[in-house]
């Protein structure tokens, strides 16, 4: 085991499971026809079944059961020909009908698994299950002294929560867990996976053991908005579970938020006392039958997902496994490197692509590479150092202005004047002229100080303004200096 | 046009149609009975002046003998479980009290739709949960029936439409709507000498009806007879793409059927329902119901519903568990009656000790417990499975026979305050009637007799899923054998 | 007597309801009563009986994903508090 938390009497091994709510990507909410769009004004996406007005009645938006059904089939998990709806009942003032509507006993989806790539190698994560279920409003808490406000826009949002099994053993492991669920969610066209809006939110169950020891009890940390900050919670959650244990302590099953600011979880108050959701099915609901045809029609209409084309882009460009992973893990990025890549150098395109482009997409914060320069445009450019006519130095050194020019490769280099000097003639020219005025150094050279051939090629690339092609410089001055 | 009082929906729409009276003045008429009888505390929302615009309406609509509906220019009382868009809706309760909702329900736009006339929002055991009509908020309905023995005392209209069946009852509209969940249709029509219809779960739109209990609610209309059961049934029922339960089967013309009589009707007659309490009148009356359909050529066959006495106790807990959910929405915060706290958690417990009442609350109670951690299997889901062998007993009965005859309820309208003291002693007013509701089949009850008394008696039939048909042509032949039109005067 | 005070209390918590001492006694004694009754169901025997979710029979219907507007102003009509279209709660404490 690579992480574990030391303890003063021994070694703790961490286990987490985690509970993902995404939201599907869908015009409408998962039981009413609001809108489901981000940013609106308070309380205008709200209709009577959203706001559990008297009477409303939730009718299925058949687009989320398609998500969830693409979305259990990417998991590699068992879809259920028959699920239920259930309503679990709580008060909270951003729950309108005093109960959620989501799923219990019968899931849409059961168990499947995602592949991560983790340090010692690559590891399968269990996925217990896949539910829909409603999301809740937002209360907003810190506006007033003695009131809290509640807006409903998200409300009856539909979520899809996949829990995976507790197979996860360290922060980083987590972190990959998510990224992949991530990349698979998009891929599918699912969820956006966008943490910052809230519509990818984690809950994570931290436990810790004694190396193979039974599983203790865990605790719930809730509704963790970044990768960084999971991570963070995790490991002093770990930390305090084994301090409380070591003490003789007991750990005590509790849902805990995390405080971002103090780095520290805290006991929800809300949450203290002990929750009976009184879970039954939703009368309003019958059971929802799926056919299995439709179940085969998803199934050949899903597109190849990251494993699969990280497999294809290793077999068929031969490019390292490192690369092609981080090619895979966006399908716009993927997409752009196969468009990319077609007639080019595939080492090459790699290391532009995942060098100087994503340092500028990530500069910029952008996902897509598209949204910054077209193939075609970037193609051009890396054609033309392959033919020699731009230096790797100077195309890296305009890449910036170049991108963000409405010039095209070719233009940027007339423009410029900085064609690169691939002329043998001429470069032995520059090579001659350096040699004359360093008669000296060319005498220590020969009499056995090699290290001087650097400054040679140094003092050629200057008098050349750095457009003399390197490579040709060293031929030909090699060649000049064996006479 | 002797006395508008007792005309029926058929009458009044053939004199709306040869012009012999206008919307309006029936409509008028109506005001006036509704204004001179406030004392039997019928409606709690009057709505006149809309009374008044759509009758209007219709009239025009008669002037041009153009989009003529079922129920063009007939006033109605719609119970106050329907939402009405911009009416005060309050399902009885003080938690809504001052609630206006900007929808309407299904049931209602379809009666609209069909021509009909609202005069107001009649009153109704609290959240539809009583058989008596005495837990609502706005006081209890007085039944314009009385005893022979006793000609003061106030008897109960029986519950929960039990507004819609006494102003029925005491002409004080064409016809009302209902709700039934265990017998709030077919029990109020029975205490006051009404037709009352429970369709098949699925045939009228729950869609803007308050919730009860959501697996059992079903919407049917209150009449004074059978054809005017069919013509509103017609007009109250649609497939409902609002509701996820309302069903796609084909709505037959019921009006057109009543009549055809039951020659070679297999009529089923069930052992089980000769319940403890079954009054000797209702009985008696039961077995002249047998005789009547017999005379026009039905067979009578035995038939055995073995689990019929589970039926209640199932019911009183399927029914709570569903509502304890369905009215936890009725918290204060977004619509409603809102008691203040010092906290959140005290605005809920204070409004809700509040906005409900003692049969509510109750109800709640039972419903929170039975779904509860370490009691849902006992209860719970021991009632699903009862259930089910409720809906078998019928399934198999149905094997024998096309319909089932039994007495609606088993005694008649009892005397405002009786059977307060004990929950039980009130619920035991549904026996009869649960079972069909638990098993979602249409049922209607029809008014066969009077007792010693002088007070209506009703008997049931019951039909197999979608068949409303059955229950409409045997209820007719039960109405014209019984001679009850002529024994009410 | 299966249902005592600590009883109605949890229940009367879960339900939201404030109940006084006298209503809770009364609770105590009706919900007994009311459940000693429905303990009748016990003698069934439905070993081999499958719960009954629904009389309905048909399939779930399902909605197009299609929005349909909504009404601010509607939605906050019946608000006992509100303020620039918000709803409007004693503070939650999470």
């Amino acid at each position: 085991m690579s992480y574990f938390i030391r303890g003063h009497e021994s070694k703790w091994e961490v286990v987490l499971g985690l509970e993902v709510h995404a939201q599907i990507n869908s015009l409408s909410k998962l039981f009413s026809p609001s809108s489901t769009g981000y940013g609106a004004e308070p309380n205008s996406q709200v209709n009577l079944i959203d706001a559990g007005m008297p009477g409303a009645l939730p009718v299925i938006n058949q687009e989320c059961v398609k998500q969830a059904v693409i979305t259990g089939l990417g998991l590699n998990a068992k879809i259920n020909l028959k699920s239920i709806f259930d309503r679990k009942n709580y008060f909270y003032p951003d729950l309108p009908q005093g109960y959620q509507i989501s799923q219990f006993e019968n899931p849409i989806v059961g168990s499947g698994h995602l592949i991560i790539e983790a340090e010692e190698g690559t590891k399968k994560i269990g996925i217990t299950r896949l539910h829909l279920e409603q999301d809740a409003g937002k209360s907003i808490h810190d506006q007033d002294f003695e009131n809290s406000f509640i807006d409903l826009n998200r409300s009856g949002c539909a979520l899809m929560e996949i829990v995976s099994e507790p197979d996860l053993r360290s922060p980083s492991e987590v972190s990959l867990y998510i990224k992949k669920l991530r990349s698979i969610l998009r891929y599918l066209g699912s969820c956006d996976g966008n943490m910052e809006k809230g519509n990818l939110r984690v809950d994570v169950n931290v436990s810790v053991r004694r190396f193979d020891a039974e599983l203790g009890t865990r605790c719930e940390i809730k509704n963790i908005n970044s990768i960084k900050f999971i991570q963070q919670a995790i490991e002093y959650e770990a930390r305090r579970q084994v301090k409380l244990i070591e003490s003789g302590k007991i750990v005590e099953q509790q849902t805990r938020l995390f405080d971002s600011q103090k780095g520290e979880t805290r006991a929800m108050r809300s949450k203290e006392e002990s929750h009976d959701y009184r879970y039954f099915p939703d009368p309003d609901l019958p059971p929802l039958i799926l056919e299995k045809k439709m179940i085969e029609d998803l199934k050949l209409q899903l597109p190849e997902l990251p494993d699969k084309k990280k497999i294809r882009f290793i077999e068929t460009y031969g490019i390292k496994k490192y690369d092609a992973e981080i090619l895979v893990s966006e399908k716009e990025v993927a997409e752009y490197f196969e468009k990319l890549v077609s007639d080019r150098d595939p080492k090459m395109v790699v290391t532009w692509l995942t060098g100087e482009l994503f340092s500028y997409l990530n500069k910029k914060n952008l996902d897509n590479p598209q949204s910054a320069i077209s193939v075609e445009k970037f193609g051009e450019l890396l054609d033309l150092i392959n033919d020699g006519t731009l230096s790797n130095r100077l195309a890296k050194e305009l890449f910036v202005e170049f991108i963000e020019s409405n010039m095209s490769a070719s233009e940027l280099v007339k423009k410029k004047g900085m064609v690169q000097i691939s002329d043998e003639n001429e470069i032995i020219n520059m090579i001659e002229t350096v040699l004359d005025q360093n008669q000296k150094m060319l005498e220590e050279y020969r009499s056995g100080k090699e290290k001087l051939f650097g400054f040679f090629v140094g003092q050629i690339m200057k008098i050349s303004n750095g457009k003399a092609n390197p490579q040709m410089v060293n031929t030909l001055l090699t060649k000049r200096l064996k006479k | 046009m002797s006395n508008l009082s007792d005309l029926t929906i058929s009458q009044a729409k053939e004199l709306l149609l040869n012009r012999s009276i206008s919307s309006v003045e029936l409509t008028k008429f109506f005001f006036d009975k509704i204004s001179n009888f406030k004392n039997l505390n019928c409606f709690i929302t009057e709505t006149f002046d809309q009374a008044l615009k759509m009758s209007k309406i219709s009239d025009e609509k008669y002037k041009l003998k153009k989009d003529i509906g079922l129920m063009e220019g007939i006033p109605i009382g719609m119970k106050d479980l329907f939402c009405t868009n911009q009416i005060k809706t309050t399902a009885g309760s003080k938690i809504l009290k001052n609630f206006i909702p900007f929808y309407e329900s299904t049931v209602s736009k379809n009666l609209w739709e069909e021509g009909a006339v609202l005069l107001g929002k009649t009153n109704l055991d609290e959240f539809a949960m009583g058989s008596a009509n005495t837990t609502s908020f706005f006081g209890n309905v007085v039944n314009p029936w009385k005893s022979k023995n006793d000609i003061d005392k106030k008897l109960v209209p029986g519950g929960s439409s039990g507004g819609s069946a006494s102003a029925v009852a005491a002409d004080l509209c064409l016809a009302a709507t209902g709700s039934d969940t265990g017998g709030s249709i077919r029990q109020p029509a029975s205490f006051c000498g009404l037709v009352g219809m429970k369709p098949t779960y699925g045939r009228c739109s729950r869609f803007g009806m308050i919730a009860f209990a959501s697996s059992l609610d079903q919407a049917g209309p209150i009449t004074k007879d059978v054809l005017d059961s069919s013509i509103m049934l017609k007009s109250m029922c649609s497939y409902d793409k609002k509701d996820s339960t309302s069903s796609k089967m084909e709505i037959p013309d019921f009006p057109k059927i009543v009549k055809l009589g039951v020659k070679g009707i297999r009529v089923g007659i069930p052992d089980e329902y000769i319940v403890d309490g079954l009054n000797s009148n209702v009985n008696d009356n039961w077995q002249k119901g047998i005789e009547w359909l017999k005379s026009e050529g039905a067979e009578i066959i035995e038939i055995n519903l073995p689990h019929t006495q589970s039926a209640l106790p199932t019911y009183y807990i399927l029914a709570p568990a569903e509502a304890s959910a369905n009215l936890a929405r009725y918290d204060g915060i977004r619509f409603g009656l809102r008691e203040i706290g010092k906290d959140l958690d005290e605005v809920y417990k204070n409004t809700r000790a509040s906005g409900f009442g003692n049969e509510v609350k109750r109800r709640i109670m039972i419903g929170t417990y039975v779904l509860s951690a370490g009691y849902y299997d006992a209860y719970y889901l021991k009632a699903l499975k009862v259930r089910k062998l409720i809906s078998d007993d019928f399934s198999k009965a149905f094997e024998k026979c096309d319909c089932i005859l039994t007495p609606t309820t088993p005694g008649v309208a009892f005397g405002i305050g009786e059977k307060q003291d004990d929950p039980l002693e009130m619920y035991l007013n549904d026996v009869l009637t649960v079972p069909a509701s638990l098993a979602g089949l249409p049922a209607i009850s029809v008014p066969s007799g009077l007792n010693d008394e002088g007070l209506p008696i009703g008997l049931q039939i019951v039909a197999r899923p979608f068949d409303e048909e059955t229950c409409f042509k045997a209820a007719f032949v039960i109405e014209q054998l019984s001679n009850f039109n002529k024994l009410k005067n | 007597m299966s249902i005592d005070n600590s009883v109605v209390k949890k229940i009367a918590n879960l339900s939201k309801i404030n109940l006084s001492e006298k209503e809770s006694e009364n609770l105590k004694h009706e919900l007994n009563k009311i459940l000693d009754w429905v303990d009748d169901l016990k003698k069934v025997d439905t070993k081999m009986v499958e719960p009954m979710l629904s009389v309905f029979n048909e399939n779930m219907k399902m909605r197009d994903d299609k929005v349909e507007l909504t009404n601010t102003d509607e939605i906050l009509s019946n608000a006992p508090d509100k303020k620039e279209n918000f709803f409007v709660v004693p503070k939650v404490i999470e």
